[in-house]
C-alpha cells in the first residue's frame, strides 16, 4: 500500500442548510489504526458527517485536511458502503470490475482481485447473477467487495448493516475485521450498540450536529465522559 | 360491406404474394423511420442526459424547448423543415426537397425531442440515486454519463420504440418534404392517404394492415423490453 493519507483533520466542520446547522463545528482528528464508530440517535448527522469527510459535500465552513496525502489525490485511497447499496445492472463481478475500472487498474489485473474479493466475501457463485437480483444481504456483501477491491486506506460504511438478519451481520461484521486487518481504517456508524462493542475501537459520539465526545470504546460504554453520552446508552436520548 | 369485403381479400393476396409495388412503399418506409430514429437517438440520448446531469447556462430553455417541441404537429415541423430545404431557403442549394433524405431530416426533427426528453426524465432519477456511488467509487460526471444510460437501456429502448412508431406513423411531414413521389418519396401512409382518395381501397388497406402489425410489433417489443427490464 502507498503511504497512507492518514491522519485526517476535521477542523471546526460545519454544514448548514437553510441557517439550521445540520453540522455544527465539528472538529477531530482520525488516525490510522483504530477502528472509529460514529454513534448518536437519528438525524444527528453521522451520515452528513460521514459523507463531508469523504468529500461527498462540500461544508459550508471548516476544514476536511488529510494531512498524509503530500498533494496526491485522497479521493484515490477512500471508499465508502452506503446504507443503501446501488448496484449496477450487470453481473456482480462486473460490478467489481467496473470500480476497479474507474481506479485505473489494469483488464489483466482485474480478473485476479475480482476472483479474490468475491471468494472472500462468499459471492463467488453469484459471480455471473445479475447484481439486482441478489438479496438485500448479498447485495450489502457485493457492495464490500466491491469497496475492497478498491484496496482503500479508509474505509466509510453508513449503517452497512442496517436491514440485516443476525447471521447477515455476522457475515458483514466479519469481512469488515477482515478488510481492517489488512490495513484499512474503518470509519463506520452503527445503530447496533453490541456491533460497536464488537467492531469499535474509539467512538465519535454527535447529538444534533455537535461532537458530544470522541472516547475510547471501552471507556465510552462503561462510562461516557457526558450526559449525553450516558442518556444515549440507557436510551434515554430520544433526538 | 362487400366493398369493404372485396378490398379486405385483395388487400391480403397484396400482401401474401408480395407485391412489388407494395414492398418498395414497405421498405422506404422503413429506411426512413430508422434512419430517423437512429439519428434522433444519437442526438436525443446525450442531450438528454447532458441536461439532467449537468447544470449550464440556457439548461432550463433546452428542457422548456424540448418538452414543447414533444407535441410539434407533423405538418408543422414539415412545412419548416420545407422553407429551409426549398430553393430559396438557406439549405436551398443541396437539393435535398423531394428526396428521401429530406423526409429522414422532417422524422428527425419530429422525434429527437421526444428520445431526448423522455431520456432526460429517466437519467435525472437514476443519477440522483447513483450519484454518490458513482463519484465515491472516482467516476467524472463525463464518465458516469455513458454508465446511466447503460444502465437505463430498457427505459430507454422503450423511448426509442416510441420515437419509431410517432415516426412510421406520421404523415403531414413527409408528404410535404417528400411530396409523395411515386417510386421516390412514397412512404406507407403518404400512399394510404392518396390511394384513398383515389378510391383504391385495397393498396390502402393492405399498407393500413402491414402499418398496423409494425406498430402492434413495436408495442409488443415495448412491452416485452419492460418486462425484461423488472427481472
Ligand atoms: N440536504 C439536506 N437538506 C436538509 N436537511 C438535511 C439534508 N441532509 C440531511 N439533513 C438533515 O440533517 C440531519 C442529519 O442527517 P443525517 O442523515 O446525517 O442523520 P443521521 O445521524 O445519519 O441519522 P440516521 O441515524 O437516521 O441515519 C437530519 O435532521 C436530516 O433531516
Ligand atoms: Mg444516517
Amino acid at each position: 500500500m502507498d503511504k497512507t493519507i492518514l491522519p485526517l483533520h476535521v477542523a471546526d466542520l460545519t454544514f448548514s442548510v437553510g441557517g439550521a446547522n445540520l453540522i455544527d463545528g465539528i472538529s477531530f482528528a482520525l488516525e490510522a489504526g483504530p477502528r472509529t464508530i460514529v454513534l448518536g440517535p437519528n438525524g444527528a448527522g453521522k451520515s452528513l458527517l460521514l459523507r463531508l469527510c469523504h468529500g461527498l459535500i462540500k461544508p459550508s465552513s471548516g476544514e476536511v485536511t488529510w494531512k498524509g496525502a503530500n498533494g496526491s489525490d485522497p479521493a484515490r485511497h477512500q471508499a465508502m458502503v452506503f446504507q443503501r447499496p446501488v448496484m449496477l445492472r450487470r453481473t456482480v463481478s462486473a460490478n467489481v470490475e467496473y470500480a476497479l475500472g474507474l481506479r485505473g487498474i489494469s483488464h489483466s489485473d482485474r480478473r485476479e482481485k475480482i476472483d479474490e474479493v468475491l471468494s472472500r466475501t462468499g459471492l463467488q457463485k453469484f459471480a455471473r447473477t445479475p447484481a439486482r437480483v441478489l438479496s438485500f444481504g448479498e447485495q450489502q456483501k457485493l457492495a464490500l467487495a466491491r469497496a475492497w477491491a478498491l484496496n482503500p486506506q479508509v474505509l466509510f460504511l453508513d449503517e452497512p448493516t442496517a436491514s440485516l438478519d443476525p447471521a447477515g451481520t455476522r457475515a458483514v461484521e466479519q469481512i469488515i475485521a477482515a478488510i481492517h486487518k489488512g490495513g484499512t481504517k474503518i470509519v463506520m456508524t452503527t445503530h447496533d450498540l453490541g456491533q460497536a462493542r464488537r467492531l469499535g475501537d474509539e467512538i465519535l459520539f454527535l447529538h444534533q450536529g455537535k461532537l458530544i465526545e470522541k472516547t475510547e470504546a471501552q471507556s465510552f460504554f462503561e462510562r461516557p465522559a457526558s450526559n449525553l453520552g450516558q442518556a444515549f446508552l440507557n436510551g434515554d436520548l430520544l433526538w | 360491406m362487400s366493398d369493404f369485403a372485396a378490398a379486405f381479400s385483395n388487400a391480403v393476396s397484396l400482401i401474401v404474394e408480395l407485391d412489388a409495388g407494395l414492398a418498395e412503399i414497405v421498405l422506404l418506409s422503413l429506411r426512413v423511420s430508422m434512419s430517423a430514429v437512429f439519428i434522433a437517438t444519437l442526438i436525443g440520448l446525450p442531450l438528454g442526459a447532458a441536461t439532467a446531469m449537468f447544470r449550464f447556462p440556457g439548461r432550463m430553455s433546452i428542457v422548456v424547448v424540448l418538452n414543447a417541441m414533444m407535441g410539434l404537429p407533423p405538418v408543422v415541423v414539415g412545412l419548416v423543415v420545407y422553407l429551409l430545404l426549398s430553393r430559396a431557403g438557406p439549405f436551398g442549394v443541396m437539393g435535398l426537397l423531394f428526396t428521401p433524405a429530406a423526409m429522414i431530416i422532417a422524422q428527425t426533427v419530429l422525434i429527437f425531442p421526444i428520445i431526448a426528453a423522455l431520456t432526460r426524465q429517466v437519467v435525472e432519477d437514476l443519477w440522483e440515486e447513483y450519484a454518490e456511488q458513482l463519484r465515491s467509487l472516482g467516476a467524472t460526471p463525463a464518465r458516469a454519463m455513458p454508465t446511466l444510460l447503460w444502465d437505463a437501456r430498457f427505459s430507454l429502448l422503450t423511448t426509442i420504440l416510441a420515437g419509431f412508431g410517432r415516426a412510421s406513423a406520421e404523415v403531414g411531414a413527409v408528404m410535404i418534404v417528400g411530396g409523395n413521389i411515386d417510386h421516390v418519396t412514397r412512404v406507407m401512409t403518404t400512399a394510404i392517404a392518396l390511394e384513398v382518395s383515389k378510391g383504391d381501397l385495397a393498396l390502402a388497406l393492405g399498407l393500413g394492415m402491414i402499418l398496423i402489425s409494425l406498430s402492434l410489433g413495436v408495442t409488443g417489443a415495448a412491452f416485452v423490453m419492460r418486462e425484461a427490464a423488472r427481472g
